[in-house]
């Protein structure tokens, strides 16, 4: 998976779990859970879809590498 | 009309799930109705067969008045007072009305979606346009149903006027005993307007009995049942019913509903509020454990073992699980746990996790989840909005260490769960890093004291350091 192709499967979770989002205004450091006021179950939606488009096992210690789109575009892209 | 919540004064029909003719079960849904908050599935409270629909998709009415009809399957004619309630049951000698046009579709469509805006000219679409008027939402009085320039500027004119309207008046409590009140309920009496002849005038199932025949002689009013109401209830024929409301109403009849209730929360009840910290290492080490195997979608978060302990544990110190009615608590016999679900866009809903003590964590965490989608969808069923025996707000998500909530009336308490969080704590003497949970508990004076409330607290802590019996 190429960054740019993350970074889109990221924004379309996004979209879905807080449709209230401008998600133009996500910069690479946001914090996609205190910024963005995704709650618990929001996160583990978000974490949902992406696995279930990316094929990506995300296991709870791997949560971490989510924080932020820098990092989680960069964890799935990279693998 | 039922009360959907101690908040609720009126509520408007969005949308009818069934129509004359149709078999309903008891808790089945059958109409959806706008309510200050939320739009909410609402349930018959009767077997039978739907006799007639007496409220219009659009109509807004009072808490109290009958919705429809129905007739129970063998139905014993002036038997007995028959009981109203969102649905009155049939009686006999009614002569047929003509039923608001009947609607079987499982997804919501917006009140008037019978005239198809294919049919508006562009003109008056544009007239709509300026005036910010939805058109979805107009009934037409132009020739088969078609919208009118004259509805169009109607429809303008009360949106003006809705916006001017200054918030109604918070209903006045009365005295009354749990079983009538309970009946009042179920038959659809508005409770301010009986006489109660027990002490102090506190009203007794007896009066809310006498009520009902009294109802049937009143006047036509638009709350009462359908034969006198019948040439009224014509004439209200809602030209303009903004049914769903927009979202800016929306918010604001949320904040003037919630400010109504947590005012008379703050004002009738006397809160005492105590407070513990939780170590929290053995039950994420074992949800984490737990987690590992499963795939994502079956993954419990901190938040149902809260749930679960706060639920238990009510049903280990019942005096903080149930409702304070006429001067005396009345214990609940199931733990409905009621939980505070933000909505995306402000205000906030409770709605209950029925029988919350008796699921197992991934029940109830997949009820959680279920709850909050529909909360946020408006798809909530009003049993759910009303059935709450004990009400838990978690915060943690949101950062805050802790928080003292406002118990919603009548019931008597309120869990508060802040963040889990690592924290410097003594253990064993020595000075570890730890995950905590500040757990808080407000709860009616009237109803238990603080040793009442430091021991549920307690009984919280206990049952989080054995997760595994949860």
């Amino acid at each position: 998976m190429t960054p740019d192709q993350a970074r889109q499967v990221i924004e379309e979770a996004l979209a879905q779990v807080a449709p209230d989002v401008d998600i133009g205004g996500i910069t690479p450091d946001t914090d996609l859970r205190d910024d963005l006021g995704l709650d618990s179950l929001d996160f583990l939606r978000f974490v949902e879809i992406l696995s279930g488009r990316t094929g990506t096992q995300i296991a709870e210690d791997d949560y971490p590498h989510l924080a932020t789109l820098a990092s989680a575009v960069k964890w799935l892209a990279g693998g | 009309m039922p009360a959907l919540g101690a908040d609720m004064d009126e509520g408007t029909v969005l949308e009818w799930l069934v129509k004359p003719g149709d078999e309903v079960h008891k808790g089945d849904v059958i109409a959806v109705i706008d309510t200050a908050k939320s739009a909410i599935d609402v349930e018959s409270f009767y077997t039978g067969t739907v006799e007639q629909l007496l409220i219009g998709v659009g109509q807004t009415v009072p808490v109290g008045t009958v919705l429809a009809m129905i007739a129970e399957p063998a139905a014993q004619p002036a038997a007995q007072p028959p009981p109203a309630g969102p649905v009155e049951h049939k009686e006999p000698e009614r002569p047929p009305r003509p039923a608001a046009p009947p609607k079987r579709k499982l997804k919501r469509v917006p009140a008037g979606e019978g005239h198809p805006t294919a049919t508006i000219s562009p003109l008056i679409r544009k007239r709509a346009h300026e005036l910010g008027v939805d058109l979805a939402k107009l009934r037409g009085t132009g020739h088969e149903g078609t919208v009118t320039r004259a509805d169009v500027e109607r429809a303008a004119a009360g949106q003006q006027a809705a916006a001017l309207k200054p918030p109604s008046r918070a209903p006045s409590r009365v005295r009354a005993t749990p079983r009538a009140r309970r009946l009042a309920a179920e038959l659809g009496v508005d409770m301010a307007g009986l006489t109660g002849t027990g002490p102090d005038g506190s009203v007794k199932e007896a009066d809310v009995r006498r009520a009902v025949p009294a109802r049937e002689a009143a006047p036509a009013r638009e709350a009462a049942p359908a034969r006198e109401a019948a040439p009224a209830r014509e004439a209200v024929q809602p030209t303009a019913a903004s049914a769903a409301r927009s979202g800016a109403e929306r918010a604001q009849s949320m904040r003037q509903a919630i400010g109504r209730l947590m005012a008379r929360s703050k004002r009738e009840i006397p809160h005492y509020y105590v407070g513990n910290t939780v170590d929290m290492t053995r039950s994420l080490d074992w949800l984490h454990e737990r987690n590992r195997e499963l795939e994502v979608s079956e993954r419990l978060v901190p938040a149902a073992l809260l749930l679960k302990a706060a639920a238990l544990a009510a049903r280990q110190v019942p005096d903080l699980n149930g409702y304070w009615l006429d001067d005396q608590f009345s214990p609940a016999d199931a733990v409905h746990l009621g939980l505070v679900i933000s909505l995306r866009g402000g205000g906030l809903l409770a709605p209950a996790i029925h029988d919350a003590a008796d699921l197992r964590l991934a029940e109830l965490m997949s009820r959680m989840r279920d709850l909050v989608i529909r909360a946020r969808a408006g798809r909530l069923r009003g049993s759910e909005l009303t059935d709450a025996t004990i009400t838990v707000t978690n915060l943690g998500d949101q950062g805050v260490e802790s928080v003292f909530g406002v118990i919603y009336p009548p019931q008597v308490a309120l869990v508060g769960f802040g963040k889990v969080s690592e924290r410097p704590v003594a253990v064993g003497g020595l000075i570890g890093v730890r995950p905590v949970v500040v757990t808080t508990l407000a709860a009616d004076h009237r109803a238990s004291d603080a040793m009442t409330g430091a021991r549920y607290l307690a009984e919280v802590s206990d049952l989080l350091q054995r997760p595994e019996e949860l």
